[in-house]
């Protein structure tokens, strides 16, 4: 079975009417991971046995009608926390780790009744936008096996795009859910910073991490989102703001009279013609929607990759320093002294990109540098929100590109760490600002068939005008009916 | 040449809250290693910090009793360095924003007041602890992630006797907020100090070198005596003092150089990501002020006004908190002030110098000293047999019952009295002779013999004013 080819809504009616099981949607699911990730090795780690146990006792149990997620096999990106089974962050140095606690989303999610089959692959301590700085393997695009999947979360997107799961969770630090999903012709929704508890995601940038959904459609990650969603004790930067059943809303939602802004530099001449097309396009079905669209600007938008790979690295290079070989994960063979242990553990267990924004970080914070470059661009932090804010104020939401092109080739960026910097260009803002925002598949690309991705931003803690105004387009579009053929186009 | 000495201390104090400043972990000694750790306190991944708001009570408390500015809004920040003991590898303190600045504590050395000022005080966590044994090394993290206050003075030292003096006022006013022990054999309470000297007039402050964690206000006393002279011993033949972090030897009483100071150590501080800014409201900072137990001020003066004690009984008893709660509740208890405070300056300060106890370790409650006190008082038992009385509430007796079974009662019915007075006036004529023709000396032997056919238990009061009715009556 395609999961691609269903929706919760669908498997929850015949889980309840007994037409199916959720024994049979797990095996389903096995299924088509084996048909696929061969090919796609979108997975790190497969939980089929506990995840079959788990289906029997849910079936057992019974599925009452307002079990929505129960017995709905999903997947679970490797940088959170899952209670026994393995959690690696795609990294060698927790390359045998099995954690003694559940996140709080993965919590919720099983009060809910999923079935987690598995951890998906992903750029190394999310730190990538290709996947391929995994310590493991390098995932492949399902809608073209020479391309990659995006990144960090590349092996959600690609195991959503393969049918493996409608839905997996992914983080975004700086693009890490939207990138992927605009590269695999998914949805990747990263809500507002505060929105969903961080508690038992391995950290990146603590002040930019986020925890999301892939979906293949727009109301199942409105449906999962809200599951996820809210206040958490155990997280001081969860938000106390009311979590609203979003996806109840969707059938009445319009965009009649939205008010939509598109930043130039989020349609300028950086992105590629085919990009831009399908983009315009999109922005051209709004207004036949009655959507007003609008050009505004976001000027501080050029400085926001620099600035965020200053800050999210300077954090990352606080947040990984746990990792050293004391008390849990690798450690280095025949260390002779404690500063071997620190040293060669480090050395032989972090990845190369893993160290460049270790090395990075540590220098932006180092004593003589620290205002030069950490306090500068906190300050370039708050002008590009102030950026943001002040569009806010006129506009209901911001639309432009995900990223600037479409999937790249494997191994086309990977030795040109910069090149891959800039590929962020349109996600890191929105992360600088803290504000929800998803991609939405929205065409494809006339040059080589890939799907295109367009983002749409919203004002803090207003989901729904991102779920509506995307729900209304998924309805009014038939891009989200295409599926990856694995291996080739169609 | 002269020289001016100039002394900064670092005083560290362990709060005593039930569970750990960034985890729920519970705060507690004496427990098998690592028994009171949990995910947070391991680093374990994906794990948060969760601010305990009692901390930051503790510590605008803590503000309020030296006299400091408390932060309206603070933030908390990162100190990043490698130890096994500290498993984030950063700790999470206050750098930019500490919770108080601008304080003072006054303190009297020979007789002069003097105000040393206390430049900022913040919060953090305590470390974990390494032991080495053979091959092998040890981390306990029992003490990781435990409460502790920062309190760092201006340069206003001026001495070693400063010094003591200025900790001793730290210790005061902090142990009457209740928030902490501050007791330094228990670690309680933590001092690093530092110490330069310069020539007398000169504005630039001389090279200082520091010694950290120092467990007792005598070393701490000694070391800074010797680094003074050694300092002064240097510069005047013409060396340099080097920057460099020092050990007091207690045996040798001397200090050596552990290691240099030059290149320091890049902590790489900024903002703790993890816990959002936090607004301290008046209407908190109101709260607790009504909440801070009486400083010693504030028993002093009352001490002296309601109670009508002396400026110096009242100094003595507020020295800590312990004695001085101890006092109130034996006074409350209903026992006369002045006697209450003789007996604890006396008897029960130097029952505890002899035993090396102190206060709370010992048998005695408020109950029983007031109890005796009263027995005084009312006339049941005399300031001699109160000598031995004592003996019986410090080791946990109820002084009534131990006075009654120790036949420690004092004879003061007159019914009981006046057919031994009149016996023994029947058997000394002479003495009531001497009495008419005015030799008062004849009514001490008098009072003698009464005493004398009593044991002693005769009320020395009671006899005096029988006798002089019954010789009046002659």
């Amino acid at each position: 079975m395609n999961f691609s080819e269903t929706n919760i809504s669908d498997l929850h009616n015949q889980l309840v009417k007994g037409e199916v099981s959720a024994t049979d949607l797990t095996k389903e699911s096995f299924k088509r991971i084996k048909e696929t990730d061969d090919d796609v090795k979108a997975f790190l780690t497969l939980n089929e046995d506990a995840a079959l146990k788990r289906a029997g006792e849910i079936d057992k149990a019974g599925i009452a009608d307002d079990q929505l997620l129960a017995g709905i096999p999903l997947a679970v990106k490797d940088n959170i926390v899952t209670k026994g089974l393995r959690t690696t962050a795609a990294s060698k140095i927790l390359g045998n780790f099995k954690p003694i606690y559940d996140a709080t989303v993965i919590e919720k999610m099983n009060a809910a009744g999923f079935i987690n089959v598995g951890k998906t692959n992903m750029d190394e301590f999310a730190m990538g936008s290709s996947t391929e700085n995994s310590a493991f393997q390098k995932t492949k695009n399902p809608w073209d096996l020479t391309r990659v999947p995006g990144g960090s979360s590349g092996g959600s997107a690609a195991a959503v795009a393969a049918g493996d799961v409608l839905a997996a969770f992914g983080t975004d630090t700086g693009g890490s859910i939207r990138q992927p999903a605009s590269f695999n012709g998914i949805v990747g929704m990263k809500p507002t910073y505060g929105r969903v508890s961080r508690w038992g995601i391995i950290a990146f940038g603590s002040s930019f991490d986020q925890v999301g959904w892939l979906s293949k459609n727009v109301k199942d990650n409105a449906i999962l989102m809200q599951a996820i969603s809210g206040l958490d004790a155990h997280d001081m930067t969860s938000a106390d703001v009311d979590v609203p059943n979003w996806a109840a809303h969707l059938d009445e939602a319009s965009v009649k009279g939205l008010k939509i802004a598109v930043p130039e530099e989020y349609t300028s001449d950086a992105l590629d013609d085919d990009v831009r097309e399908v983009i315009t396009a999109a922005l051209k079905h709004f207004e036949s929607l009655g959507a007003t669209v609008e050009t505004v600007s976001l000027p501080h938008t050029k400085y926001g990759v620099s600035a965020y790979y200053i800050l999210a690295s300077s954090e990352a290079s606080s947040n990984l320093q746990r990792y050293d070989g004391i008390r849990y994960g690798f450690r280095a063979d025949d260390v002779k002294n404690l500063e071997d242990v620190y040293v060669r553990t480090r050395t032989e267990g972090f990845g190369e990109e893993v160290k460049r924004r270790i090395m990075l970080g540590t220098f932006s914070l180092s004593a003589g540098f620290y205002d030069a470059y950490f306090n500068k661009a906190a300050k370039v932090r708050r002008l590009i929100a102030d950026d943001f804010n002040k569009v806010f104020k006129d506009y209901d939401l911001i639309l432009g590109a995900t990223d600037a092109s479409t999937a790249f080739k494997l191994g086309d960026k990977v030795t040109d760490p910069t090149k891959m910097y800039l590929n962020d260009a349109l996600t890191i803002p929105v992360n600088m600002a803290g504000l929800p925002a998803m991609s939405l598949p929205a065409g494809f690309s006339k040059k080589d068939g890939m799907p295109v991705g367009l983002q749409i931003i919203g004002k803090p803690f207003d989901e729904q005008t991102i779920y509506d105004a995307a729900y209304v387009f998924e309805q009014t579009t038939d891009f989200h009916k295409k599926n990856a053929q694995l291996g080739g186009q169609d | 040449m002269n020289f001016q000495t100039t002394i900064g201390l670092e005083v560290h104090v362990e709060l005593k809250t039930n569970s750990k400043i960034y985890s729920p972990s519970p705060v507690q000694y004496g427990v098998e290693p690592n028994l009171n750790t949990n995910v947070i306190d391991w680093a374990y991944p994906g794990t948060l910090p969760t601010l305990n708001k009692g901390v930051v009570r503790d510590g605008i408390m803590a503000g309020l009793a030296l006299h400091a500015n408390i932060t309206k809004h603070m933030h908390f920040d990162r100190k990043n360095y490698f130890y096994p003991d500290n498993p984030k590898a950063y700790q999470i303190t206050q750098s930019e924003t500490p919770i108080a600045t601008d304080g003072w504590v006054e303190i009297e050395v020979n007789g002069k007041k003097k105000k040393i000022g206390i430049a900022e005080m913040h919060i953090e966590e305590d470390a974990g602890k390494n032991t080495h044994t053979g091959e092998y090394s040890y981390v306990d993290l029992n003490r990781q992630g435990t409460p502790l206050i920062e309190i760092v003075s201006k340069p206003d030292i001026a001495s070693p006797d400063e010094a003591v003096a200025y900790l001793e006022a730290l210790r005061q006013r902090i142990q009457f907020t209740g928030i902490s022990d501050v007791k330094m054999e228990e670690g309680s309470m933590r001092v690093d100090t530092n110490i330069s000297i310069r020539p007398f007039g000169s504005d630039q402050f001389g090279t200082k070198t520091e010694m950290k964690n120092i467990n007792s206000f005598n070393y701490v006393k000694n070391a800074l005596e010797f680094e003074e002279k050694r300092h002064q011993k240097v510069i005047l033949s013409g060396g340099t003092i080097a920057q460099e972090t020092r050990r007091y030897d207690e045996a040798t009483k001397e200090t050596v150089a552990m290691r240099s100071k030059e290149g320091s150590e890049d902590y790489r501080y900024f903002p703790e990501p993890d816990i959002p800014p936090l607004d301290v409201s008046d209407a908190w900072i109101e709260e607790i002020k009504q909440e801070m137990p009486e400083m010693p001020g504030e028993r002093r003066a009352r001490y002296t006004k309601e109670l009508g004690l002396s400026d110096y009984d009242a100094m003595v008893l507020t020295q800590t908190k312990e004695m001085s709660d101890f006092f109130d509740e034996a006074v409350k208890d209903g026992a006369d002030a002045k006697r209450v405070a003789n007996y604890l300056m006396n008897d029960v300060n130097s029952y505890l110098n002899d035993e090396h106890l102190d206060l709370p370790d010992t048998k005695l409650t408020p109950a029983h000293l007031a109890g005796m006190v009263k027995l005084i008082t009312d006339g049941t038992i005399s300031s001699k047999m109160a000598k031995k009385v004592f003996k019986g509430i410090i080791a946990g007796e109820e002084p009534a019952a131990y006075a009654k079974a120790h036949g420690l009662v004092q004879l003061s019915d007159p019914k009981e009295l006046q057919p031994i007075i009149d016996d023994i006036l029947a058997n000394n004529q002479q003495s009531i002779e001497d009495f008419k023709n005015g030799k008062d000396r004849a009514v001490g032997y008098l009072v003698g013999q009464i005493m004398k056919q009593t044991r002693g238990k005769a009320n020395p009061q009671v006899v005096n004013q029988l006798l002089m009715k019954s010789l009046q009556a002659q």
